[in-house]
């Protein structure tokens, strides 16, 4: 009994012992909060920017009664603007957080290892592959996908700033910083057209994001969902010295 | 032909027009502009005192709609006031009959007022085959357009022919019809872009450059603030109803006569730079939106261009004639669902069949 006692770590009933798995804090407090209202803001400006762009059904009524457009619209401006920055929030982490806070920002292509693994994630994924490979931080594939996500929050940050900035004038800061999108393309009729493909590609990669990161958890036999909540990742396969 | 050192004011009396006209002009124009209280009174005093500026007025690639606006400024005595207060010099519409002594002006002005006289440019010139799809007075128009501009003291762009483009530079623009910013590099350009500009837009323009002697303040894209800074959308009589989520459905509905937001009908005014819900047209009678109608966007860049003037969301002709980016967003998401969901039974299928070593 008292052997039971001193012993360390995950028991059965019977006083069985598993063996040690490999456990790593991968993703910093920070990181996380900043997943969590992405996912969270995407939702909502999902939602809101289609109803802006498709609005729903005409309200009975006096027009001093109703609001809804612009409820709609404080929604999609307010989760727009809480993102923007989150992201501020998370470039700042990208500095002085641990070395996985900064591997979303850019892609080692230099890195002849790292380009074997996107070779590698590749072949896993269509099925030629046998054994999965096991990653700190986010498998070479993974890493570009991220990548294109962080390019496309960009891009709809900053055109979503630029019609907004039509709304608060010339004069606004945010023409000031996001005018220049005009610059590129005088026609705001363009800017909107291509904000809404960029939710579309944002939707896409929430599809691929949600089911890789099902399918890792299970396939690839290493923590994928609870990771984002505990900042834990475990490699489930036994590890030995 | 004889400007002279005649002044604004001198020309104005000597037409016949009273003081008291004139001095309603002044103040009519100043609140226009938006200015302060004292600027009626500089107003006036710069007419009285200044020489009238020479105007070479010039026609490209267009449907003189631009003139047949501008002559219908609004006030009853705008449009005496203002062909007197700039000396237009030259204008191959009006003076075709004229001929070589209308050309020979071109000449004469360049010479005599070197860097002082404005240049307006109402359509564009086609670069096509050397220019020869707009042949005026013998040459290609745009030959006549570069050298005039050389010596202007700036350019107005009139309209959405030479400001963008307009429909002779719509898809696929077969004599390569191209807005003059893109041909006069270095002068300065005032865009007046609208199919065709506001009147008061137009004389508004010229009336701050005679006065003041300088170009307004210029957006982004080279248009005047004063008039372009806003939206059709952000001064829209019926804009409370766009917040409220009240649209016209369909043409014939109670939202229609109910005049509710025609956002659903698609109205361009949340992405058109100018001024017709504030100066309307007409002398202030409506503008398309106070009719019933949409806006169709023609002040915009490549209006043409972006679908049809009936929809919201702009089409994408790439892919396909009805597509718009929902459409064409909601078709690659369906199919890469699709492929996640068949992927997934794969790996299901796989899973399954495979022997079961070691599966922890």
């Amino acid at each position: 009994m008292n052997q039971i006692v001193e012993l360390q770590g995950a028991l059965d009933a019977h006083g069985e012992r598993v063996e040690a798995r490999q456990t790593i804090y991968v993703y910093e407090a920070p990181v996380r909060l900043w997943h969590w209202v992405n996912a969270l803001c995407i939702v909502v400006l999902c939602i809101s920017g289609w109803f802006i762009g498709s609005p729903l059904p005409s309200v009975p009524g006096e027009a001093s009664q109703n609001f809804l457009m612009g409820y709609i619209r404080f929604a999609h401006f307010a989760a727009g603007q809480v993102i923007a920055v989150a992201l501020l929030m998370r470039i700042y982490w990208a500095f002085v957080g641990n070395t996985y806070a900064r591997q979303v920002f850019y892609l080692p292509f230099w890195d002849k290892t790292w380009l074997w693994g996107v070779w590698f994630e590749l072949k896993w994924y269509l099925f030629l592959t046998k054994d999965p490979k096991k990653y700190i931080g986010h498998n070479p594939l993974g890493h570009v996908a991220m990548f294109a996500f962080m390019l496309f929050l960009v891009f709809m940050i900053c055109t979503g700033f630029a019609l907004y900035s039509e709304g608060t004038g010339i004069d606004s800061w945010q023409h000031a910083l996001f005018g220049w999108v005009f610059g590129i393309f005088p026609n705001s009729q363009d800017v909107h057209t291509f904000h809404h493909l960029g939710m579309w590609a944002i939707v896409i990669f929430a599809i691929v994001h949600i089911y890789a990161a099902v399918r890792e958890d299970i396939m690839s036999r290493q923590s994928m969902i609870s990771s984002i909540i505990s900042g834990e990742r475990v490699f489930r396969d036994d590890f030995r010295d | 032909m004889s400007a002279g050192q005649e002044t604004f004011y001198e020309v104005i009396r000597r037409q016949g027009i009273t003081r008291r006209s004139f001095t309603k002009f002044c103040s009519l124009t100043a609140a226009s502009l938006g200015l302060g209280p004292m600027a009626a009174s500089q107003m006036a005093h710069a007419l009285e005192t200044k020489p009238r500026i020479p105007v070479i007025w010039m026609h490209g690639l267009e449907c003189t709609c631009c003139s047949e606006s501008f002559i219908r400024s609004a006030h009853p005595l705008v449009k005496d006031v203002v062909l007197s207060m700039i000396s237009l010099d030259y204008d191959d519409t009006i003076m075709a009959a004229a001929g070589h002594q209308a050309e020979a002006i071109l000449q004469e002005t360049r010479q005599k007022y070197k860097g002082q006289y404005i240049l307006a440019v109402e359509g564009n010139p086609p670069l096509n085959e050397g220019g020869m799809f707009c042949i005026d007075g013998g040459r290609p128009f745009v030959e006549k357009l570069k050298e005039m501009a050389e010596d202007a003291m700036a350019v107005i762009a009139w309209g959405a022919c030479a400001s963008w483009g307009c429909v002779q530079a719509a898809k696929p623009n077969p004599t390569q019809a191209t807005p003059i910013d893109k041909v006069i590099k270095n002068k300065p350009i005032i865009k007046v872009p609208g199919c065709p500009p506001i009147a008061e837009v137009m004389t508004g323009v010229v009336t701050f450059v005679t006065t003041f002697g300088r170009l307004p303040e210029l957006d982004r894209q080279g248009r005047p603030k004063m008039f372009y800074s806003q939206r059709i959308h952000d001064k829209c009589y019926r804009r409370p109803h766009f917040d409220a989520g009240q649209f016209v459905e369909e043409w014939d509905d109670d939202g229609a006569r109910k005049g509710y937001c025609l956002y659903k009908m698609g109205c361009k005014g949340p992405t058109t730079y100018n001024a017709c819900s504030t100066v309307r047209w007409n002398g202030g009678v409506s503008f398309p939106i106070q009719s019933g109608h949409g806006c169709i966007g023609c002040s915009e860049e490549g209006f043409w261009d972006k679908g049809s003037f009936y929809d919201r969301l702009t089409g994408i002709n790439q892919f396909g004639i009805e597509a718009n980016a929902d459409k064409v967003g909601a078709t690659v998401a369906g199919v890469v669902a699709a492929g996640v969901a068949a992927h997934a039974a794969v790996t299901a299928v796989k899973r399954v069949i495979k022997k079961p070593e070691n599966v922890g």
